[in-house]
């Protein structure tokens, strides 16, 4: 069954369509990436997937149930939102790391702000702030940053930066993490330490859904790939046959001028 | 009359200066944050009330908005309901908490999208957002200009006297009466130093938060 499922998503800014219909849906441990010409729909799809836009039409559901459903009405409150956001990370093309608190603080906010929410909260804080403090430095250890854990962001490369910023959204052990072209303010060199940071993950079965033009990484790593298109998806398939063996002459055409 | 009279007599005025500076910014500056929020409000209508309301008192004098608070109850009641010095802190603190708005509203409007957002996502409530990640950098984006208009109002202190608080200025002025002008021109030093203190308070606090970029 599958973890994450978009049905019919359709999204307008005033009178511009960006999403037009978009369907698909992840099963659990896969790697999507989301490939397609700027203006396409691909941020834009990722935003409705993490609340950030409301979609105008369609449904979401995690793992079989009834997440969001765009014609119902009735008023969401923003708890009720925030619980459904809590599902999914989101790592950004500009990293959006706090840059009053050092990596190991941006780890730990979230989780030390949700913690408080719990009952057991004022008998156990001191265990539970440590552990949230133990498994943060341990996402951090995990992408490598062992030695940058008290370092402002201004203090760490583009390329930490962003592998910082992978840490947090991890932090609160989302069922899904969804990248918006995670390198793209990265220069070409720095790219790899990231891409390998999500290699790393896909290894180790988190379900990622990644917006990426780095076709380099959406042919290794992909189970599965959509093109976008003027807000649909023109052709979806596995790695090997949207790189290998392109059908619409669009996708062709792009993969020609990506290459 | 001597040295030592007229600075003691001075330092009486300055009691008055301190005390309406101090309460001007201890209450201005939580108020000037509830305008701003007014005037960024995404209900409309309280929007142009409240930036009309900043215009208003930004646009008329704080002299005229002293002698205001101290006369007009008075008339319309026929009897004064606020004190001199209580009109002077009502008059002041809104006159500032308007200006402190402002500034306020520039800096939050700085603050770029993906930080409210990246709280967002990481499941913060709103509250959260602005208290844990937006607040300390609005603070480190405003201190500059905040530096500004809070050594005016240590100046503007002096408005005061026209409503006959005796702060430092009255308490120099009166002293021209028995045919004294030095103590006039000796108020300087005492603004000096206060300013000169407040010059380097900030440069304290900007050091402080020197540790992080934006």
């Amino acid at each position: 069954m599958a973890v994450f499922e978009a049905k019919n998503i359709q999204k307008s800014f005033g009178k511009t369509e960006v999403l037009k219909g978009v369907s698909f849906e992840i099963e659990k441990g896969e790697v999507l990436c989301v490939i397609g010409s700027s203006g396409s729909g691909k941020t834009t799809l990722l935003r409705c997937v993490n609340f950030l836009e409301t979609p105008d039409k369609g449904q979401f559901f995690l793992n079989g149930n009834l997440l969001f459903d765009a014609s119902d009405k009735t008023a969401k409150t923003d708890a009720e939102i925030r619980q459904k956001r809590l599902h999914f990370g989101l790592v950004f093309q500009s990293f959006n790391l706090f840059p009053q608190y050092t990596a190991l603080q941006n780890v730990s906010l979230a989780p030390l702000l949700l913690a408080k929410e719990r009952p057991d909260y004022k008998e156990n804080k001191n265990r539970i702030k440590e552990e949230i403090l133990q498994h943060s430095s341990e996402l951090l250890v995990k992408v490598g940053l062992s030695d940058k854990m008290g370092n402002y962001p201004c203090q760490i490369s583009g390329g930490q930066q962003q592998r910082v910023a992978i840490a947090r959204a991890l932090a609160l052990k989302p069922d899904m993490l969804c990248f918006d072209e995670p390198t793209s303010a990265l220069d070409p060199e720095i790219t790899v330490e990231v891409l390998s940071v999500m290699k790393e993950l896909a290894a180790e079965d988190m379900t990622m859904l990644v917006v990426t033009h780095e076709m380099g990484f959406a042919r290794e790593v992909s189970d599965k790939v959509i093109f976008m298109d003027d807000g649909i998806i023109a052709e979806q398939g596995n790695a090997e046959a949207v790189f290998g063996n392109p059908k619409s002459k669009r996708l062709q055409e792009f993969l020609s001028v990506m290459k | 009359m001597g040295f030592w009279e007229v600075t003691l007599s001075l330092l009486g005025g300055l009691e008055y200066t301190c005390l309406i500076f101090a309460l001007t910014l201890v209450l201005a500056l939580p108020l000037g944050l509830v305008i701003a929020f007014g005037s960024m409000s995404k209900f409309k209508p309280l929007a142009y009330v409240v930036k009309t309301f900043v215009w208003i008192i930004r646009g008329v004098p704080l002299m005229l908005q002293v002698i205001i608070f101290f006369y007009v109850p008075g008339f319309l009641l026929g009897t004064p309901i606020l004190s001199r010095f209580a009109s002077v802190i009502a008059a002041f603190v809104i006159n500032y908490a308007c200006y402190f708005s402002e500034i306020y509203r520039g800096g939050i409007e700085s603050i770029p999208r993906g930080q409210y957002e990246a709280g967002q996502v990481l499941g913060m409530t709103k509250t959260q957002v602005f208290f844990k990640v937006i607040l300390m950098q609005v603070v480190k984006r405003i201190l500059a200009p905040m530096s500004n208009e809070v050594i005016t109002l240590v100046k503007d202190t002096a408005l005061a006297r026209v409503i006959m608080i005796v702060e430092v200025i009255q308490a120099a002025q009166n002293f021209a009466g028995y045919g004294l002008m030095w103590p006039l021109f000796y108020t300087a030093v005492f603004y000096l130093a206060f300013v000169g203190i407040l010059t380097i308070l900030f440069g304290y606090f900007e050091k402080k938060l020197d540790y992080y970029k934006i």
